[in-house]
This record gives C-alpha cells, sequence and structure tokens, in this order.
C-alpha cells in the first residue's frame, strides 16, 4: 500500500504526493456543512417565527424546529464519520483519470 | 399548456428561503470554481473520479436518477394510483440494478466499454452505431424537455411568470450551471444533491401524514375517497388501464419489469459511469447494488406525498373526482409543498427541487453534446479535424440543444401524467437498444446488418403499437401502452436479429474479445481479490440482503 508517487506526475497537479486525508475537500464535509447550516437556519426559524400560521400549516408541529433539530444531529454525524474514517489520497492516483474526466460524465 | 395553474400554484416564499436557496447554488458554484482551479489534489480525487468509495458511487448513482421524472412524475402517479406505483421501484429498478451489478458489471469494467454508441460501433460496425447515436441524440433532447419544463414550472410557482418567460428563464438558469463548471463535479453534486432532496422530502412527509392523522388516517382518507384501488399495489388494473389482472400483472412482470426496467438500468451509461469511477471491479459491481438500498426506500418520501396529495389538497381531490380545477397531477407535490410547508422548509424543498431538475437536464445536454460533437460530428461529418475543433462544435451544440429543449418542453407540457410521456419515449429508445445490446453481448453469431436492422425495426414496431393505441385499435392508454410497446419492441428486435443474422455474415471470432461474453477472458471478467473482501464489500452477498428486503417489501404492500 506504500505508493512513493509523483514519479508518473504530469505536473498539473499541486506537488503535495504521498499520502494524506482529504480534509476539507471530503465531500462529507460538503455535505455536512450544508445541511448543517439548513439546520441552523431552520432551528432559529422555529424558535423566532413559530406562529398560528405555521402551526395551521403542519398540523400543530413545530416543523422548522424538528427538522432543523434533525439535519444538525445529522451533520454532526457526518463530521464524525468524517474522522473516524477519512478517505486516504494518494498522491499519484488522483490524477491519473482513464476516462478523460468529465467530458464522458454524461455518456 | 397549464397557464390557469399559475393563480392557484403559487409558492410564497419569502427572503429567508431564497436565501436557503442560494446557499446550496453558492457550494455548488464554489465547487465548480475549485474544480476548474485545481486548487486540491483532493478535490482532484473526488472529480477524476479514481477510486472512490462504493458508497459514494452507489449515492450519485441513485441521484443521477433521482431528478425531475422521479419526484414529479412518481409523486403524480401516486396521487392518480395510489400503491400501485411501487412497482416502478421494487418491480421497475432494484431488480434490474441487482442484475447490472451482479451480470452485467464485470462486462463493463473488465472489457472497458465506455458508452453505448462506442459498444454498437465496435461491436456491429457504423451502421448500428449511426442508428443508435441518433436516436440516443433524439432522446436526450426530448428528456431534457421534460426537466426544462418542470423547472419552468417550479419558476412559474415561486415568481407567477408566464410559461414561456419562465421556459427562457430556467434555460438560461440551465446554460450558466453547465459553463460555470457545475457539471465538471457531477459525481460530487450529485452526492450532495442526493441529501438536499432527502432534507426535503422526508419532513414534507412526515408533516403530510401528520396532517391527514397519521398512516391509519391516510388509509381512512382514501377509502372515504371512493379510491380503495389505491391501496393495492396488484394487479394494478389502474396503472396500466388493462382490465383482466392477468394480463395486467404480465404488462407490469414483462413490459415494465423486465424490458423497460432492464433497459433503462444496463444501457444507461449516465448512471453506469458512476459505477466505472471506482477502484476496483469489487466495488464498480456494489456501486449499483449499494444504490438498491436507498432506491427501495425512495418511494416513501416520493410516492407517499403523492398519495396525501390526493387527499389534502383540494384541487387534487376535485382532479381525483373527475373535475376539472387547473391542475394536473404533475402539479401534485408543488401543490403539497404550497400547503404543509412553512417558510423555511419551503426554502429546503425549492433547493432539492430545482437542484435536481437542473443537474438532470444539464446530464442530458452533455450527453448530447458528446454524442453530437464525438459520434456524429467527428464519425461522419467532419473527420480529423483538432481537439479545440470539436469543443467549440460542443458548445455550439450545447447551446443549440438547450434552444431546442424549450420546444420539447412544450410537448411535454401537453401531458396530464409526465410518466405516461417518459415511458413511452423509453419504449421507442431503450426496449430495442436492450434488445440488441443483450442478444449481441451473448450471442456471437449475430452480425453487423442484424444490428442495425433490429434497433429499426424494434423502434417501429414500439412507434407502430403507441399510433394503434393513440388513435383507439388497441384498448389502452397512458403507461399500459407504453409496458405493451416496449415489449413489442423487444419481441421484434430479437426475431428480426436473429433472422437478419441466419442470413447475413457475422464479423470475425477475433474481432469480438472483450464485446461478446464467450469471447471475453475469464480473467477479464473476475476481481482476483473479491474472496478477501468482508460480507458488506462482497456484491453478491449484498445483492442477496437487497433482493431478500425487495421480495420482503413487494409482500408487505401487495
Amino acid at each position: 500500500m506504500s505508493t512513493p508517487s509523483n514519479g508518473q506526475d504530469p505536473g498539473e497537479a499541486p506537488a503535495t504526493g504521498g499520502r494524506h486525508t482529504a480534509g476539507a475537500y471530503d465531500v462529507r464535509v460538503v455535505i455536512a456543512a450544508l445541511i448543517g447550516l439548513y439546520g441552523v437556519v431552520l432551528v432559529v426559524l422555529g424558535i423566532v417565527d413559530y406562529g398560528a400560521a405555521e402551526a395551521a400549516k403542519t398540523g400543530g408541529v413545530n416543523a422548522n424546529l424538528w427538522a432543523g433539530i434533525g439535519m444538525l444531529v445529522f451533520a454532526l454525524v457526518f463530521v464524525a464519520w468524517t474522522r473516524l474514517r477519512p478517505v486516504v489520497v494518494e498522491g499519484g492516483e488522483a490524477v491519473e483519470d482513464p476516462t478523460g474526466g468529465a467530458d464522458t460524465a454524461g455518456r | 399548456m397549464v397557464l390557469a395553474a399559475e393563480e392557484s400554484l403559487r409558492l410564497d416564499a419569502n427572503l429567508v428561503d431564497y436565501a436557503l436557496v442560494a446557499a446550496y447554488f453558492a457550494v455548488v458554484l464554489l465547487i465548480g470554481f475549485a474544480a476548474r482551479s485545481r486548487v486540491s489534489d483532493s478535490l482532484d480525487f473526488f472529480l477524476s473520479g479514481r477510486s472512490l468509495p462504493a458508497w459514494v458511487t452507489g449515492l450519485a448513482f441513485i441521484s443521477a436518477n433521482l431528478g425531475a421524472v422521479e419526484i414529479i412524475g412518481m409523486s403524480a402517479n401516486g396521487a392518480q394510483f395510489g400503491m400501485a406505483t411501487f412497482h416502478y421501484f421494487w418491480i421497475g429498478a432494484v431488480p434490474a440494478m441487482l442484475f447490472l451489478g451482479v451480470v452485467m458489471m464485470p462486462f463493463y469494467y473488465g472489457s472497458k466499454v465506455r458508452s453505448v454508441p462506442e459498444f454498437m460501433r465496435r461491436r456491429f460496425g457504423t451502421g448500428a452505431h449511426l442508428v443508435n447515436a441518433l436516436s440516443f441524440a433524439l432522446a436526450q433532447v426530448l428528456i431534457a424537455g421534460i426537466n426544462l419544463y418542470l423547472l419552468a414550472t417550479v419558476v412559474n410557482a415561486l415568481l407567477g411568470w408566464p410559461q414561456w418567460i419562465s421556459l427562457i428563464v430556467a434555460a438560461a438558469v440551465v446554460l450558466s450551471y453547465i459553463t460555470l463548471g457545475g457539471l465538471s463535479a457531477a459525481i460530487y453534486n450529485e452526492v450532495l444533491q442526493f441529501f438536499v432532496i432527502v432534507a426535503a422530502l422526508l419532513p414534507l412527509t412526515l408533516i403530510g401524514l401528520n396532517r391527514v392523522g397519521g398512516v391509519g388516517g391516510l388509509i381512512d382518507s382514501i377509502r372515504d375517497g371512493g379510491n380503495e384501488n389505491d391501496l393495492s399495489s396488484w394487479p394494478a388494473s389502474d396503472l396500466t388501464s388493462i382490465d383482466n389482472p392477468v394480463l395486467s400483472v404480465i404488462g407490469i412482470v414483462f413490459g415494465l419489469g423486465f424490458v423497460l426496467s432492464f433497459g433503462y438500468w444496463t444501457t444507461n451509461f449516465v448512471e453506469v459511469q458512476r459505477a466505472m469511477a471506482t477502484k476496483s471491479m469489487s466495488a464498480a459491481r456494489s456501486t449499483p447494488i449499494i444504490g438498491s438500498f436507498p432506491k427501495m426506500f425512495i418511494p416513501f418520501i416520493v410516492i407517499v406525498p403523492g398519495m396525501i396529495a390526493a387527499v389534502l389538497v383540494n384541487e387534487v381531490q376535485e382532479l381525483k373526482a373527475g373535475g376539472d380545477p387547473g391542475v394536473t397531477y404533475n402539479d401534485s407535490i408543488l401543490l403539497l409543498i404550497r400547503d404543509v410547508l412553512p417558510n423555511g422548509l419551503l426554502g429546503v424543498a425549492i433547493a432539492g427541487l430545482l437542484a435536481s431538475f437542473m443537474a438532470g437536464m444539464a446530464a442530458n445536454i452533455s450527453a448530447f453534446n458528446t454524442v453530437f460533437s464525438y459520434d456524429l460530428w467527428q464519425q461522419y461529418v467532419k473527420k480529423d479535424r483538432p481537439d479545440e475543433y470539436y469543443l467549440k462544435v460542443g458548445r455550439l451544440a450545447t447551446v443549440g440543444a438547450t434552444v431546442t429543449a424549450i420546444f420539447t418542453a412544450l410537448i411535454a407540457a401537453g401531458f396530464d401524467n409526465l410518466m405516461d410521456y417518459l415511458q413511452t419515449l423509453f419504449g421507442f429508445f431503450n426496449a430495442p437498444l436492450f434488445a440488441t445490446f443483450i442478444l449481441g453481448m451473448f450471442w456471437k453469431r449475430m452480425t453487423p446488418t442484424a444490428g442495425w436492422a433490429g434497433l429499426v425495426s424494434g423502434t417501429l414496431a414500439a412507434v407502430l403499437v403507441w399510433s394503434l393505441s393513440e388513435v383507439g385499435v388497441i384498448g389502452l392508454e397512458g403507461q399500459g401502452a407504453s409496458f405493451v410497446a416496449a415489449g413489442a419492441a423487444f419481441v421484434v428486435d430479437i426475431a428480426v436479429s436473429v433472422a437478419v443474422s441466419m442470413v447475413t455474415a457475422p464479423k470475425p471470432v477475433s474481432e469480438l474479445a472483450g464485446l461478446v461474453y464467450s469471447e471475453t477472458p475469464k480473467e477479464v471478467r473476475t476481481d482476483p481479490d473479491a474472496h478477501e473482501l468482508p460480507w458488506y464489500q462482497s456484491p453478491t452477498k449484498l445483492a442477496g440482503i437487497s433482493l431478500v428486503l425487495v421480495i420482503a417489501l413487494n409482500l408487505i404492500f401487495r
């Protein structure tokens, strides 16, 4: 599993090389950030803006509050998952793309 | 035209809702820019689609399909036909996904076929390739029209603009999404989009159920409305419009479950590409199999809201009772969103819907673009030009396809239930393709002439059955007609292919390696490390679990 990397690096990628975790670019971090943001906004809305009109729509449940809490819990679980099982990127790996990249993505 | 829907279908979005929608698009555009400027090799890793974990590709696999059609079409179906719609998932999707993972994927991954037209060209030569590339390009523009029409419906519901302005605005938005690099991060966005859609639809379902008094309340209301049929999934006579229960079941199992569904899932390279982005044969096989688990539970947050809308939303109730409230079944989920979601969750829902429609249309347009510039223009019109030339052709094709989609959207606007239209298109394009593909893959005697002759006659057979049912010669309508048309396309395609193969010359066996199952070496089709994997990474064991679950669901919700 030890790939010394960079031997075949064509040079267009950042020359980081070696093994490291995907960090902030792990798709789970982006998911957790967006859903977490939604969660915060909904919880705040649920606290400051829950009145008769909202209750009539939802049938008496503070939907924004509960959905917001659910999203926050989900975001935390995803952050924890990312911490516990990080995705490992190997330097030379990420730049070899046999499919030719996005041009074929739609086919 | 549904201009009458403008008044009733108005979503009261406020600033917070728009901010939540904007947040989603900000994230997508940021990823697009970061991808273009190649800021990090970690991002490259996710974008290049090299050695992705199977759960990521599995979700992208599902998400690429969880577009407008799924959300609007399946909830429309749920409102109109009730539980019979479950067949689209448990009969019409999961078994084919498992088949793709267990049987077809080793072949795809091993032989490195990158697209259906490419397979056709290598297996059958230019005749079948040309037919397939043309019909694929046409199908993509027609399906892009469906996505564009739905996108415009949401814009219309938000802003109240007339349909034609909404269509042009929606088309402009999609064009800028493609140009700004939204597509270069396709897999990334699809996974993100999946969670936003679930975040929108799960609360919608739960709040809707709360409004109608829980599951028991929903069942009682449907019964009180005199729609007892909506509460059972077999024999689905309302869905197929085949009165004889035995024939109706055959229509579902053979037409939908076999021809349409296997045709869609096993030859749809927008989805198969997702699986090709994994690091090993086992992970590639696992992709559709892992995807089958969320797929079998998606109907609960898509079809059930449609059924709720049918008893909770006044307009849909009226429509179901045979009245004309100025809405169609396609509006069911938007009307339910209007009635039950408070501001805040409304924004999340709009973000999820816009995201999925836009990504769906962008995928259609880019698929069209690739086939047009490389499979058609480069192959048959102008050969041997430099790469920049074909990129320029591709950009023009993108604009041309988007403009054409505005007109194909008007065709889609004419259908009360978009599933009718979509299944008809699948019957024309996918059913013959599947027949030719599967026969060509497993029968080395099949000849190049049989390749294109089968495709053409299969499509003609489907068009013929459809025309006969349109003018009323066959007593079928809606989705039943498309199941029968698809079945006819499959049978005629196979029959013609076999007959033509008998009298024409096959390709030499040496040219079929990697293209025909029996001529592809076993090492190419198998994963040497497969036996070392734990059960949760073993494709066949996961497929077994999935199969048991989906059979259980079929039995519970019969």
